[in-house]
C-alpha cells in the first residue's frame, strides 16, 4: 500500500477498510484478515494495524469474535456514510466555500452543475 | 522483557555507551537509530552476550546475556551486519546450524527464501552480498526465536527485497518475540519499526511508540510557516515542519525529520516525552 497523505498510517488503514466496505468489497459478517496477515500484506507493523482495528471496533464498523478474528458489522455501511457526510459538511464543504470566495465564484454557478 | 540499567561500556579507555537505561517489551519491533559511532552495534552485541557490560546491568527475562546459558542462546538470534561466506549450500547450512535453535523450522527457511526469490541450492560463498544477506535473514526468522537482534539488515538488499523484508518480518515473527533492528535506512523500515529508540553516546534520547510520537509531535507537510517549528526541511512542493502537537490530531511520523528534531533539541524533546 502506498501511503502518501499526512495522515497517521493507522488512520489511512481505517480509510482503506472503510473504502472497501463502501465499494462492496467487504460485506457484512465477512471476516477481515488478521492483524499480522494484513500487516504483512501492506508492509506495516502489526501493532499499527491493531490500532486501526481497535478504532474501527470502537466506532462499531467491525466487531471482534474472541479467538476467531474481526468481522464487518452489519450496520458498517450506514455508520461510515454517516461519518463521511458529517465530515463533508464540517470540513470539506467549508473549504470549498472558502475557495469559492477566494476565487470570486458566485454560488449561482453551482445550480447548473448539480445533477437531478 | 529486556531491562537495561545504567549500562556503560568502553573499548579500552574509549567510552562508547554511558548510562543507558531502557526497557524493551515483548511483541514489538524496535527500531534502533543513532549517528555513526554512538554504539548501536556495541549495544546489540552486549544484549546477545558477545561482550560484557563494564557498568550497570542487562536483564533479559531473568537471564544475564553474558552468562550465555544454552537455554537463552537457543531462543536468541543475532544477525550481524557482516555475514560469513560459508562454503556450503544454503539449505545444508540451514539443516546443520538450525540444530542449535530449538524451534528452528527448515520449511519456514525455504518459505522465506522463496519470498526473497533466493535459491537454497546455491553455495553461500558464490552468492552476491545481497543474496547472502537474504539467506541469513531467512535463517534468522526460521529460528523462531523470542529475541531477534538485527544490525543493518537491509544493507545491500536490492529494491524489491526491501518490501519482501518488511513482509517477512511481519509475517514470520511471533506475537511474543522482541525484535531490535538497528538501521540508518529508515525509509526501508518506515511503517515497520515501532517503537523508535534514538541513541546518543551518553544517553537514550527517545524510546517511544509511533502512537506516542504522533500524539506529542506534529509533522506538518503544508506550506504554512510556523514559528513554533522545532525543525523544518524543504522538500519538493513545500516543507516538513515538526512542532509540539497542541491539537489532538495525529499526523504521519516522518522518521528522518524526527531524528533531526531530536538531535537539534535533545533536552526539549526529552522534556516533552517524559510528561
Amino acid at each position: 500500500m502506498e501511503f502518501n497523505s499526512n495522515k497517521a498510517i493507522y488512520l489511512q488503514i481505517c480509510d482503506a477498510i472503510c473504502e472497501q466496505i463502501l465499494s462492496g468489497g467487504l460485506l457484512p459478517d465477512a471476516r477481515i484478515q488478521s492483524v499480522r496477515e494484513y500487516g504483512a500484506d501492506i508492509g506495516v507493523n502489526p501493532n499499527t494495524v491493531m490500532r486501526s482495528y481497535e478504532k474501527l471496533t470502537g466506532e462499531g464498523i467491525i466487531y471482534n469474535k474472541r479467538g476467531i478474528g474481526y468481522f464487518i458489522a452489519s450496520e458498517a455501511r450506514e455508520i461510515i456514510l454517516e461519518q463521511q457526510k458529517r465530515k463533508f459538511m464540517e470540513d470539506e464543504l467549508p473549504q470549498i466555500l472558502r475557495r469559492m470566495k477566494l476565487l470570486g465564484i458566485d454560488a449561482s454557478v453551482l445550480s447548473g452543475k448539480i445533477p437531478e | 522483557m529486556i531491562k537495561i540499567e545504567n549500562l556503560g561500556f568502553s573499548y579500552g579507555e574509549k567510552p562508547v555507551l554511558k548510562n543507558i537505561t531502557m526497557t524493551l517489551e515483548e511483541g514489538k519491533i524496535y527500531g534502533l537509530l543513532g549517528e555513526n559511532g554512538v554504539g548501536k552495534t556495541t549495544l546489540l552485541t552486549l544484549l546477545c552476550g558477545l561482550k560484557n557490560v563494564k557498568t550497570g546491568s542487562i536483564d533479559v527475562d531473568g537471564h544475564v546475556p553474558y552468562k550465555r546459558e544454552p537455554s537463552f542462546l537457543s531462543d536468541l538470534y543475532y544477525l550481524s551486519d557482516e555475514v560469513p561466506e560459508v562454503n556450503m549450500k544454503a539449505t545444508d547450512y540451514a539443516k546443520n546450524y538450525g540444530k542449535f535453535w530449538e524451534k528452528f523450522e527448515i520449511s519456514k527457511f525455504h518459505e522465506i527464501m522463496g519470498i526473497f526469490e533466493n535459491d537454497p541450492e546455491q553455495k553461500m560463498n558464490r552468492m552476491s552480498f545481497g543474496q547472502l544477506k537474504k539467506t541469513y535473514i531467512s535463517f534468522a526468522l526460521a529460528c523462531n526465536c523470542k529475541y531477534i537482534f538485527m544490525d543493518e539488515p537491509t544493507n545491500g538488499l536490492d529494491i524489491p527485497s526491501k518490501a519482501q523484508f518488511r513482509k517477512a518480518v511481519t509475517r514470520y515473527t511471533s506475537e511474543d518475540s522482541t525484535l531490535l533492528i538497528s538501521t540508518h535506512q529508515v525509509r526501508d523500515l518506515e511503517n515497520i519499526i515501532d517503537p523508535i529508540i534514538i541513541l546518543d553516546r551518553q544517553d537514550v534520547l527517545l524510546n517511544a511508540s509511533i502512537a506516542e510520537i504522533s500524539e506529542k509531535l506534529y509533522f506538518d507537510y503544508s506550506n504554512e510557516r510556523k514559528d513554533s517549528a522545532l525543525y523544518s526541511e524543504m522538500i519538493p512542493g513545500g516543507s516538513i515542519q515538526v512542532y509540539p502537537n497542541t491539537s489532538c490530531e495525529e499526523s504521519k511520523v516522518n522518521i528522518e525529520a524526527l531524528f533531526n528534531t531530536v538531535h537539534l533539541h535533545k533536552e526539549l524533546v526529552k522534556g516533552i516525552f517524559s510528561k
